[in-house]
């Protein structure tokens, strides 16, 4: 079993946090995992994008050509990773603020109002995790149990009281995809 | 502490490893992207639980300096940067090497020249493994191309310094620094009481313990013949590393037609491009030199009697290359790939370059 996913978005979207949480996911089931981000000055209001690898296998790079699955926040993340997903792989995408819909038709496209989700639970801050539970839906590489023990690990203690808007978060994302 | 599972960034490993290490003090300035180092260090607060001192300098040169005191005491201490900060603590580091100190520079390398980007790079390499400071010396340089390697390495390097009293650097590359992996942190230690620092380190300057002469910790000396001793020595130490502590991964080499060289994150792409090419029925092997000083002539020299040819990948213009040409010596092609500036090539170009250079292995 190996997972090559893209996470790409604005910075401040939860991008790289959703990656991290997918990653300790991972590391709850026993896969090797890297997350690599871009980081540096195009995080402040521009695009961030995080790679997450898992793997029942050792992991060689941790940098990537392609994807088996794509979670795509904006437009120029559209634009720059929809070429990059693998033949019959997975682009997830939220249509709020996307001009251009992707058109290809080799890979599983699915649209996911995780934005619209989010405002309709009065909370923007869970919109990562709505989109979290779609690609679990879509792609269940971890299961939820062990996204929740992961999240318990990324959240400092004194936020742990958001543990259950978040695991409802995560089951709306699941519905909605 | 017992050994522990745990997800983190390279920079994290770093400091956790230091503190398990029983290492005495962390004396640094932060600079992207390595600040990590010295804010976990700062989170852990081992002050409290080690007695380990973690101290934030007023500058680099502040940070290198207060090193060179506490390795004279015999102490276990170390620093870390990236390359602008790195390029200001040279002149302590030959300072260091000069009065044979055992510390553990670690270098995070960004883009440069000048204060260049805060992305990824390897243009440190010269600067690393042919001097970077003025005089005839060397650091043991080691290469992590993982986070758990950028943790095992801080014991390595520190146990290989007090071994040979010559400084040893981790060069890492901002991939490894920022990226997160799963990483066994090693069990910890006590740190070494005064007692058994007196006793394991005799050249230090920490009191007369029951000798006649007091210890003294310089680098000056002025009497050509001495220096030229002095020298000597240092020469003697660099062939003992060399003979002893040279470090290399291989893969697929057994079978191998060309070879790919690479250092740090840089090996894993090539070796992902591999598995990619191998598919393709190309037979590219791959030879990653865990230590960058001492460098890995003699395996290159034998790879170069049985391949057709070779690739250097770095994030430079060309700097491990010329090691590999040395050691090579004119025995098949040797080419190079390279990205700068902080980008990061991914598997596939790397393999376009490998085409270029050798169209008739296709």
């Amino acid at each position: 079993m190996k997972e090559e996913i893209i996470i790409a978005g604005f910075g401040g979207q939860g991008v790289l946090s959703m990656g991290k949480i997918l990653a300790y996911a991972g590391l709850m089931n026993d896969l090797e995992v890297t997350w690599m981000p871009s980081y540096g000055p195009e995080q402040r209001g521009g695009t961030a994008n995080v790679t997450v690898i898992l793997s029942d296998r050792a992991i060689s790079s941790p940098v990537l050509d392609t994807y088996d699955t794509a979670v795509i926040l904006n437009q120029q993340s559209l634009d720059k990773f929809e070429s990059k997903v693998k033949p019959g792989g997975t682009l997830i995408y939220d249509p709020y603020g996307i001009h251009h819909a992707p058109t290809r038709t080799d890979i599983n496209v699915v649209a996911v109002n995780a934005m619209q989700a989010a405002l309709e639970m009065n909370n923007t801050k869970t919109y990562n995790m709505i989109l979290l539970g779609a690609l679990l839906k879509q792609r269940p590489i971890v299961t939820v149990d062990a996204v929740m023990r992961g999240l318990k690990k990324t959240l400092p203690e004194r936020h742990h009281k958001l543990l259950p808007l978040n695991e409802t978060a995560i089951k709306r994302g699941l519905e909605l995809a | 502490m017992q050994e522990e599972v745990k997800l983190m960034k390279g920079n994290e490993a770093i400091a956790h490893a230091a503190i398990r290490y029983g290492m005495d003090g962390y004396f640094g300035y932060p600079i992207t992207p390595q600040s990590e180092v010295l804010e976990t260090l700062e989170e852990l607060m081992p002050w409290e639980t080690t007695g380990m001192v973690v101290l934030q300098a007023e500058s680099e040169l502040a940070a290198i300096n207060m090193v060179y005191g506490g390795a004279s005491a015999g102490k276990a201490v170390m620093t870390s940067s990236s390359s602008p900060g790195v390029s200001l603590k040279q002149e302590g580091i030959s300072y260091i090497a000069a009065a044979e100190l055992p510390a553990l520079i670690i270098n995070v390398m960004r883009g440069g020249p000048g204060l260049g980007t805060i992305q990824p790079s390897q243009a440190d390499y010269f600067q690393a493994t042919k001097g970077g400071g003025h005089g005839d010396y060397h650091l043991i340089v080691l290469s992590p191309a993982s986070v758990q390697e950028m943790a095992d390495f801080v014991g390595l390097g520190m146990d290989l310094a007090f071994k040979y009293r010559t400084p040893a650097m981790i060069l890492a590359d901002g991939v490894v620094g920022q990226m997160m992996e799963k990483v066994v942190l090693p069990p910890a230690r006590p740190r070494r009481t005064d007692e058994e620092i007196a006793r394991q380190c005799p050249w230090a300057a920490c009191g007369k313990n029951g000798r006649k002469h007091r210890n003294v910790v310089t680098s000056l000396e002025l009497e050509s013949p001495k220096m030229e001793e002095n020298n000597r020595r240092f020469q003697r130490t660099y062939e003992l590393i060399k003979q002893n502590e040279i470090r290399f991964e291989e893969y697929y080499t057994e079978d191998a037609e060309y070879l790919m060289v690479a250092f740090g994150s840089v090996a894993r792409i090539c070796l992902k491009a591999i598995e990619e090419a191998r598919e393709q029925g190309l037979k590219i092997g791959l030879l990653r030199p865990i230590t960058l000083w001492p460098f890995p002539t003699a395996e290159l020299q034998r790879l170069g009697a049985k391949v057709k040819g070779m690739l250097v990948v770095e994030l430079n213009a060309g700097q491990m290359i010329e090691d590999v040409r040395l050691a090579v010596e004119g025995a098949v092609p040797v080419h190079h790939f390279g990205r700068m500036g902080g980008i990061v090539p991914n598997p596939g170009e790397i393999l376009d370059a490998f085409n270029n250079y050798f169209t008739e292995a296709k």
